[in-house]
């Protein structure tokens, strides 16, 4: 056993390293530096950067656009766009239905879509949720009949459709038959949002921010090509697609970069003369956060080792969801805790808090989210149960 | 990045879980806490003729040469059916202190018999005014002659009750140093305790024990210190690695215990409430897991002190959270029979605490992790 790194890995990571930080725009830069989010102008202005490079999506074969790049490459590329605080790119094109169109699309499909989710000339939004259903995916309601003239006409309505106010495209999961299992008859479709009765409520967030919407399809035509696998055979495709999301959210070097930003605000902050980093409560506190970080860290690197050996996820992967979001929210809460009246501030104009400590409270409420997106940690620990320690169902 | 076991550590892992399951299983450990021993002299030289004792040491003394990872997949796996034999107190703890500060000619003296099984060796490092800081001794060793005499209390000597040799840490005009003493020396008083695992100890006195000056192990001050925070180090990332067995013997009894258990006239693993917990004591087996390899790893990899250091209290401290959720779950989701002696969960449940306190505490760690300089590095932008 070792815990080193090649040395052609090594040369890898200092390569992106310094790339990254020599491709970032002053504006984006200024932004990361203090980890400040960042509007969707910025997220594609990123997206078109790492596309000129050719590292838009590492994870893709090679044939397709990805760059061949091996697991451990991968993962340390990630790593260094996650400690660069750059602006994350939209997942839903790249990570979610790219990759589902390379496993289950037909050529003129890939053709069609493929070119333009890499390029960001095209945004993706994902059509899962339902107001009634929520984790309980496949109960959705959303339907697609077939008009009988080459066409599905869609009705219903889709929620939590993040970025839907600025996406060209979404995937949706539909009902197209509801005689069987909920599970059967749900197929997997593409839908033009520019169609005609196609409607987009966004939402705020508690985060201030605009993030998720409602979306309403009424009477909205869909060729038929623009279906993805068998017709009723979404379910497959969904949960496919679901195994690609759950990889993606461990996020350690998001939470590695924010434990570092609580240790820099706490050596700023004073109280009763001294800095609170050297409080020994609250630099305890952070050490704690510290320590579990370093086991999400190890558990992830030993889930890389068998990725890069080209073995399936073992159990030491399905904890990753899990942890990473709870510890990236404590990492939300204890930054809010050592800002103390600071972290009263909600959008105020530059000055009245530190850069640094500007986008922590919204930060601090968007975090919640972590341990509701890609299935519920609730739903995550029911998965585990049943899947790896074989308890039994009701 | 390679966390595979070779094939020599599968062997030694497959050898020591068979040895624990059909050789020492948990009614051995039941038998041996009767006794006054606590363990098998016979068993322990039945482990040094399979080399587990010399898994740490070099050739030249009759070892294998070997490293922590493959310690701890020795202790993982006894561990499993709490094998009473003290070879955390005495093939790791001691072995190693002697290992890390004694010449070429008193390795051999003293770490030869103990591979072989001839010997238990046991260090005698903590004091009652100490707590879990080795550099806080206040036994004394004075110039008598050519040699040394002895004098001050030692607590909680792991396996001190039954050592042939005890290293013993005391104070000399140029700092710390350790000495080798042996059992039947004049002014040596070994009082055997019993500890909750069932595992015994010694409290120890010394009254101007006389050794010879041939028994300092190396140099006194910082080379001492320096081999009395390594072994430390490597008994608690040993200790770690046992934890993760404890956890896992747990988590499997309790899982069993669900599918099997019947209330309310269903499986009470069907449970959401009872489900989520054993998922999460999963989380937390796994978590200590990957925390006890990187330990494992850094005591042996050559790192920098400061480096396993961190790598050892950072498993410390997932062990002190982590293993006590999952031991203290264990024990909620059996229910009433697990507060019964006869039921062993118990007994995982004791070793859970007993490790824990080992090699420092939760709170110990958490300030010396703290306490590293890697903890502030880059923060000052």
């Amino acid at each position: 056993m070792d815990l080193s790194f090649t040395r052609e890995h090594i040369a890898f990571r200092d390569e992106v390293r310094a790339w990254i930080q020599q491709a970032m725009p002053p504006a984006i830069r200024a932004k990361a530096a203090v980890g400040a989010s960042f509007d969707m102008d910025e997220v594609m202005q990123w997206h078109r950067i790492l596309y000129e490079k050719g590292w838009v999506a590492p994870h893709w074969p090679k044939e397709y656009g990805g760059t061949g790049w091996d697991a451990t490459r991968r993962f340390l590329f990630r790593e260094e766009l996650e400690m660069s605080g750059a602006p994350n790119l939209s997942p839903f094109g790249l990570s979610m239905v790219g990759p589902l169109l390379i496993q289950f699309g037909s050529d003129a499909q890939k053709a069609r879509f493929l070119p333009k989710i890499l390029s960001g000339e095209e945004v993706w939004c994902q059509g899962y949720s339902e107001p009634n259903a929520g984790s309980d995916l496949a109960s959705l309601q959303c339907r697609a009949d077939d008009d009988g003239a080459g066409h599905f006409v869609v009705n219903g309505q889709k929620t939590w459709t993040t970025y839907a106010q600025y996406a060209d495209w979404i995937f949706c999961l539909v009902r197209t038959d509801s005689s069987g299992k909920k599970q059967e008859g749900i197929s997997f479709l593409l839908i033009d949002m520019k169609s005609p009765g196609v409607e987009v409520r966004p939402m705020l967030t508690i985060a201030g921010t605009p993030a998720f919407c409602e979306t309403f399809f009424d009477n909205v035509v869909v060729p038929k090509e623009n279906l993805v696998g068998p017709l009723h055979g979404g379910w497959t495709l969904a949960k496919a697609l679901l195994g690609h999301e759950r990889t993606l959210i461990a996020a350690v070097g998001d939470s590695r970069r924010m434990i570092r930003k609580v240790k820099r605000i706490a050596a700023r902050t004073m109280a009763g003369g001294r800095r609170l980093l050297d409080d020994p409560g609250y630099r305890a506190r952070i050490a704690r956060l510290e320590v579990k970080l370093r086991g999400l860290q190890m558990a992830n690197y030993r889930a890389l080792a068998g990725a890069q050996l080209g073995r399936a996820p073992g159990p030491e992967s399905s904890i990753l969801k899990i942890r990473g979001s709870e510890i990236l929210q404590e990492a939300y809460v204890l930054a809010m805790e050592v800002m103390g009246h600071n972290s009263l501030s909600w959008f105020n104009e530059p000055g009245v808090v530190s850069d640094e400590e500007q986008p922590v409270a919204p930060g601090f409420n968007y975090a919640r989210a972590t341990t509701i997106y890609g299935g519920t940690n609730e739903i995550q620990r029911n998965v585990i149960a049943k899947l790896i320690l074989g308890l039994p169902t009701r | 990045m390679n966390f595979d076991l070779t094939d020599d550590q599968k062997m030694l892992r497959d050898t020591a879980a068979a040895f624990a399951k059909k050789e020492s299983p948990v009614a051995r450990k039941r038998k041996m806490m009767a006794s006054e021993a606590g363990f098998d002299r016979d068993v322990w030289r039945q482990m040094g003729e399979l080399g587990w004792l010399g898994i740490l040491f070099p050739e030249a003394v009759g070892g294998y040469g070997g490293t922590m990872v493959d310690a701890a997949l020795v202790l993982e796996q006894f561990a499993a059916t709490l094998v009473p034999e003290p070879y955390l107190a005495s093939a790791v703890l001691a072995g190693t202190a002697v290992l890390a500060a004694g010449d070429a000619e008193q390795q051999r003296r003293w770490l030869e018999p103990l591979c072989a099984g001839d010997s238990v060796v046991a260090l005698a490092w903590a004091e009652r005014d100490g707590r879990f800081d080795p550099t806080a001794v206040t036994t004394v060793a004075e110039r008598a002659g050519g040699d040394w005499t002895l004098a001050g209390q030692k607590v909680w000597v792991l396996a001190g009750h039954a050592a042939d040799v005890l290293i013993v840490s005391a104070r000399c005009p140029d700092g710390i140093a350790l000495f080798s003493v042996d059992r039947g020396a004049d002014g040596l008083t070994v009082r055997p305790v019993q500890t909750m695992d069932g595992n015994r100890a010694a409290m120890v006195r010394l009254d101007g024990v006389r050794v010879a000056d041939d028994r300092r192990l190396g140099d006194p001050g910082e080379a001492a210190e320096r081999a009395l925070a390594t072994a430390l180090d490597w008994a608690a990332a040993g200790a770690c690695a046992e934890g993760v067995g404890v956890c896992q013997a747990v988590l499997d009894m309790t899982v069993d215990y669900l599918k099997t258990r019947e209330q309310f006239g269903v499986k009470i693993g069907a449970f959401q409430a009872l489900q989520h917990r054993a998922v999460d004591m999963f989380i937390e087996t796994e978590l200590c897991r990957s925390h006890a390899i990187e330990a494992a790893i850094r005591c042996s990899d050559g790192s920098d002190p400061d480096v396993r250091a961190g790598a050892v209290s950072a498993a410390k401290v997932q062990l002190a959270t982590g293993g006590k959720f999952v031991s203290q779950q264990g024990i909620q989701l059996h229910g009433g029979i697990a507060i019964t002696e006869e039921h062993d969960i118990g007994l995982y449940f004791k070793r859970m605490h007993v490790l824990n306190t080992l090699f420092g505490d939760e709170e110990h760690h958490v300030a010396r992790f703290a306490a590293l300089p890697s903890f502030v590095e880059g923060i000052e932008a």
